[in-house]
């Protein structure tokens, strides 16, 4: 359902994806996981004809991104991590407007409107700005206004972030109805436990590569018990880099100064991964390369 | 639900062109209905100026050829006006790409010039509205008349609004590049504010100093005053350069130009523009 080979992409003199491949089947959920700025949006935008990729090709519902834009966004549904609609309207007038966008006629946008607000708990507010929503109430209207259409695909760029653990599940087990009703989805996240509970493949992305790939239990498996291994540019990041992966990893980094090298054995290398490179991305490192092995 | 697609044929894509923009002028008005403080805001500004310049300005100031300041005054009111549509233009434009509206409307089978197309023709008719209204009040309080025919009446408001059409698309490409309203506003009003006042607006121009003088007779804001007190028959200055002799034709000129550079320039930004 959602196909890319090499997708490529620059925005100035930096290189945000330098080859990403990509293979969802119909009616699962595949998570991009991965760090601030590892690409992981910018897969998404490319995916949703927003932003065309400087090189690779990719199809979504069986339509190219670039050759068949018009007839793609018919086919998806896109969330985003701000919530996307108008402030000042209320919520039935909001989704009303985008279902007309899409060229529905008015009765039908009317009434997937209403129907749409009843299914995601907002038909009491329909009627009310949108400003007077709570965060959790906007994202669901954010997510209502994705599916306007029934889209067969959907993306969502981190949809729970910034929202309390009460409405994050409600969120989820929406989610899970929708695949079940033959939804294809691919979300990005920066939660492992996000990914591991709803997606059926995780990629992880790194510095604009995919650094693993697969089902999360054959992820952990793949590389649990393994090693995380982290190349540092300059022999001043490898000392404060040392700092930081001690600091979140339990293991011993083994450490070869020469090649600016450290090497740490763990047990779960997926999590690790993640962990290590939020941690270094926090502590501004200019690190080069992080793998799982 | 069906799969919806997109039309295959040039008048079909057309008619959706047109439906889009609809839309999105329609969620314009609904924002207005929404936040009634703001339309009274659009139909009291004009009010205040008419007022502020007219009686303040209007004591203090006698023309060189004699005439009725209040008179000579309401055109360039008119002009002023017409020129801060950018304002409000980069304002919207560019809180829709903070919020990330642009995006969701650029990942819908929207055609490419509606969000922009739609947004500026709304924006178009709030002003007409404005206008209007201080036409009514310049009537009213200052006793403002316009002297030519119906149809010469009909030309100077036609030519304010072509030019407040073309101001408004170069505030819609401005907002596009800024990151939310309060640069928008730095953007436009910055420059526009001064720029209105360097011109024939308020004052004529034979008391500035020769420096100045030039930059004043070629600004186009003061083509765009000359040409509507030509057309509404009220009260002007001698015209020392080719643009105010001849204000209509330049006037058409700048406005036409205006458009020819800022659509074309807007509508592809809007096409690649990236949200935050």
């Amino acid at each position: 359902m959602i196909y890319a080979e090499g997708l490529r992409r620059r925005y100035g003199a930096v290189d945000a994806l330098k080859g990403v491949d990509l293979d969802v089947p119909q009616g699962t959920v595949c998570g991009l996981l991965g760090p601030n700025g590892a690409g992981k949006t910018t897969v998404v935008r490319i995916l949703t004809t927003l932003l065309r990729p400087d090189g690779g090709t990719a199809r979504v519902a069986g339509c190219d991104v670039v050759a068949d834009a018009d007839r793609l966004r018919y086919r998806i549904g896109l969330a985003g991590q701000h919530a996307a609609v108008d402030e000042l309207l209320t919520g039935r007038r909001n989704l009303v407007m985008f279902g007309r966008l899409y060229h529905l006629p008015r009765r039908t946008a009317r009434r997937r409107a209403g129907e749409l607000l009843e299914r995601f708990g907002l038909a009491e507010a329909a009627d009310r700005p949108v400003k007077t929503y709570s965060g959790g109430m906007r994202r669901r209207l954010d997510l209502a206004a994705s599916l306007i259409v029934a889209p067969p695909v959907l993306f969502l760029d981190e949809p729970t972030t910034g929202l309390d653990p009460r409405s994050r599940l409600a969120l989820w087990d929406l989610l899970r109805e929708l695949v079940s009703e033959g939804t294809t989805v691919l979300l990005t996240t920066q939660y492992l436990d996000e990914a591991d509970h709803l997606a059926d493949q995780i990629v992880v992305v790194d510095s604009g590569r995919v650094a693993a790939s697969g089902s999360p239990s054959a992820l952990k498996g793949k590389v649990g018990g393994g090693r995380v291994s982290i190349a540092f540019r300059e022999a001043g990041d490898l000392s404060a880099g040392i700092e930081v992966v001690r600091g979140v990893l339990p293991g011993e980094p083994e450490i070869d100064r020469g090649e600016r090298r450290l090497a740490v054995p763990v047990e779960d290398g997926a999590a690790s991964l993640i962990k290590v490179a939020t941690a270094l991305d926090e502590v501004f490192l200019r690190l080069t390369e992080v793998t799982a092995a | 639900m069906t799969v919806l697609e997109p039309p295959a044929t040039r008048l079909a894509r057309l008619g959706w062109a047109l439906a889009d923009s609809l839309t999105i002028a329609g969620r314009t008005y609904s924002r207005l209905r929404a936040q009634p403080g703001e339309l009274a805001g659009f139909l009291v500004f004009p009010i205040i100026m008419t007022v502020l310049f007219g009686y303040v300005f209007g004591s203090a100031i006698t023309l060189p050829g004699g005439g009725d300041y209040r008179s000579y005054l309401m055109p360039g009111i008119f002009m002023q006006v017409a020129a801060l549509t950018a304002v409000a233009a980069a304002t919207a434009v560019s809180e829709d790409m903070a919020l990330g509206l642009i995006d969701r409307f650029r990942a819908q089978p929207i055609a490419r010039s509606a969000v922009l197309v739609g947004r500026s023709v709304a924006d178009l008719s709030i002003h007409l509205l404005s206008v209007a209204m201080m036409a009514l009040c310049g009537v009213v309080i200052a006793g403002w008349r316009p002297h030519g025919s119906p149809l010469e009446t009909l030309a100077g408001f036609g030519l304010l609004a072509l030019f407040a059409y073309a101001m408004i698309w170069i505030g819609t490409y401005i907002g596009l590049f800024v990151k939310n309203g309060a640069q928008a506003d730095a953007a436009t009003f910055g420059w526009l504010f001064p720029l209105t006042f360097l011109a024939n607006a308020f004052v004529p121009l034979e008391g500035l100093p020769s420096w100045l003088r030039p930059i004043a007779d070629w600004n186009p804001m003061s083509a765009v005053v000359s040409a509507a007190r030509r057309l509404f028959g009220n009260p002007g200055s001698a015209a020392a350069s080719w643009p105010l002799q001849h204000p209509v034709t330049s006037t058409l000129c700048w406005s036409v130009l205006i458009l020819a550079v800022f659509v074309p320039l807007a509508v592809r930004r809007y096409r690649t523009a990236t949200s935050r």
